[in-house]
């Protein structure tokens, strides 16, 4: 420490004058707080400038065929004559999928993370966080191949269908690649509830189910809804694994067995080809703004929760 | 302090990589300039269809003929023609026959110079005992009034009906030579790519799709109205869902052009022609 501190100092003192500017312009230029602002007003200004190019780009699609008609038709004939723009079908199509995925990875990434933070042996608890970061590592081409190689056939021969490609087999391949996020995120958040807690619910006489229940859990909330929250974003935004083991029809999912299409599918599968400036080029980036639109809504509604929730609990 | 020497390292990085991005460019351009060979360039235009052999063939011709310039974009077959015709591009490619109104346009100057035949394959699971459909069999399974196997000879099976998205050259040909202005129901099923197609196709009994002839390996190629799609079959025209592929210029073509379209015709564009899944002439 000390010899660090040491070292630091002579260096700081050697340095001396930089030769092409005043002396201190340097330091206020590069000072840390300017440094950061600079960089965060950047990447703020980009995010903005992003929203702009998609607005402005699907303004078109609006303009020509009407935001009603646009979200709620259920017909997606984008090259047929006439065409038709109707993403009805895409939006259930990704809530349902978004959903079945949630339905799945949330229990397991809570139980999971509340067996590695509250129950487990330290050395259990290395070996499975490490194998859950390693799971997260894997791209999302390499899930959607091997659902379409091993988990299409399945499920089609299980359940006797047409096609093994259904909304539940995206969902089941999507959750078990948001559940590493989903787990590590909340068990960091359960971690990070300090030990006092737990120690105050032993002296009233709780049992460690009852610790974890009524005092781990509640303190933890907030980070709980966060990790959720990220693994739904991740859920309704997940293109190619979906793109792959959906089945990509555009039509109103009935059940979880028929063939879905969700949005950011159909934005890759149509994007490659369609004619720079036409309007199915303006109706995909209509689709990436609905999309856009549901995702800013939904953490917007999580951080309202949030929130709330911890208004109730300073009071 | 440790922020800044970051800072500054990745700017100076950055100034290196623009430096070096901008001498490559400035050394090419003083190369070209500098030379005897006067460089030469066309441009390209037409049907999506075609696209990928004109790009690879172009591509090809520019790394061995460094001072050649192709330009090659799309657009579709009739954009092509017009801007060949109003002197926009020096090649039209399409994946059709010039209309004749096109023709008196060009005031019957069009020369029409066949570079490849394009055959699709309607495919099915090999188990599937469904050896042969009708053009409007095929047709009514896309529009969704056939929706089990039973109903053209096969088992009591709901189809799964694949298409390829709708943006593909592939698509457009199934959508030109057999649904004939129809559209399909909305509930086929989409895959992205011709190998996706194939792979789905091989573990799926129920389904129904089609491909490009080079990709029929692993799934069993139906005969249409009879006649199967062997190579035979589509040079000599008996295969319904086939049409040739064309290059079109304003009069007989002279210099890169010439050069170019001799070159598609000839021995490596035929290469290129079945690479991509198209049929050769030869």
């Amino acid at each position: 420490m000390l010899r660090r501190r040491d070292s630091c100092r002579s260096r700081e003192k050697t340095r001396g004058r930089p030769f092409f500017f005043p002396s201190g312009i340097t330091k206020r230029v590069f000072s840390g707080k300017t440094v950061t602002g600079l960089f965060a007003t950047f990447s703020i200004f980009f995010v903005f400038l992003i929203f702009i190019f998609v607005f402005t780009q699907s303004i078109p699609v609006f303009t020509n065929i009407g935001v009603t008609n646009f979200i709620l038709n259920h017909k997606w004939l984008p090259t047929a004559h006439p065409p038709s723009f109707g993403i009805a079908p895409m939006i259930l199509g990704s809530l349902l999928v978004t959903s079945l995925a949630l339905a799945v990875s949330v229990p397991l990434a809570l139980f999971g993370a509340i067996y590695i933070s509250e129950i487990a042996s330290s050395k259990v608890r290395d070996l499975l966080k490490t194998t859950v970061e390693v799971l997260s590592a894997i791209p999302s081409v390499v899930y959607g191949f091997f659902g379409l190689v091993v988990l299409v056939p399945f499920i089609q021969r299980f359940f006797g269908l047409p096609t093994g490609q259904t909304a539940l087999t995206a969902g089941l391949v999507l959750a078990f690649m948001i559940l590493p996020t989903m787990l590590s995120i909340i068990e960091d958040s359960l971690r990070a509830v300090p030990n006092e807690y737990r120690e105050a619910s032993f002296a009233l006489g709780a049992t460690k189910w009852e610790t974890i229940k009524n005092a781990v859990i509640p303190a933890a909330s907030s980070g709980i809804v966060g990790g959720v929250l990220l693994g739904l974003g991740r859920a309704i935004g997940e293109t190619i694994a979906v793109m792959m083991l959906s089945g990509g029809a555009a039509v109103i999912p009935t059940s979880i067995f028929s063939p879905v299409r969700t949005m950011p599918a159909t934005i890759a599968i149509e994007m490659g080809e369609v004619s720079f400036g036409s309007l199915h080029y303006s109706a995909l980036f209509g689709i990436g703004l609905v999309l856009f639109a549901i995702t800013f809504a939904v953490n917007f509604i999580a951080n309202w929760i949030i929130s709330r929730k911890v208004r109730r609990v300073a009071r | 302090m440790k922020v800044t020497t970051v800072v500054v390292a990745s700017v100076a990085l950055g100034i290196v990589l623009v430096t070096v991005f901008l001498v490559g460019i400035r050394t090419n351009e003083v190369g070209e300039n500098g030379s005897n060979i006067q460089p030469r360039s066309i441009n390209i235009a037409g049907s999506t269809t075609v696209l990928p052999i004109t790009q690879l063939a172009a591509e090809r011709w520019m790394n061995a003929h460094p001072y050649d310039t192709i330009n090659v974009s799309g657009g579709g077959s009739g954009v092509g023609i017009t801007s060949l015709i109003e002197g926009r591009c020096d090649i039209a490619t399409s994946s059709r026959r010039a209309k004749n109104i096109e023709n008196e346009r060009a005031g019957g100057r069009l020369v029409e110079h066949k570079i490849a035949l394009d055959a699709l394959a309607v495919i099915v699971h090999p188990s599937n005992p469904v050896n042969s459909l009708t053009l409007e069999q095929i047709k009514k399974i896309y529009t969704g009034e056939i929706r089990n196997w039973s109903e053209v000879g096969g088992p009591n099976l709901t189809i799964a009906v694949y298409t390829r998205e709708t943006t593909s050259g592939t698509y457009e040909s199934f959508h030109e030579l057999v649904m004939r202005g129809e559209n399909m129901s909305s509930s086929v099923l989409t895959t992205m790519s011709s190998g996706e197609m194939r792979q789905i196709v091989s573990t799926n009994p129920n389904a129904i799709g089609y491909v490009g002839i080079s990709y029929i390996s692993g799934v069993k190629a139906l005969a249409v109205n009879g006649v199967l799609p062997t190579k035979q079959n589509i040079l000599n025209g008996t295969y319904p869902i086939s049409r040739a592929l064309y290059m079109y210029t304003i009069g007989e073509p002279s210099g890169l052009a010439k050069e170019f379209i001799e070159f598609v015709k000839g021995p490596e564009g035929q290469r290129i022609v079945e690479e991509k899944g198209f049929v050769s002439l030869t």
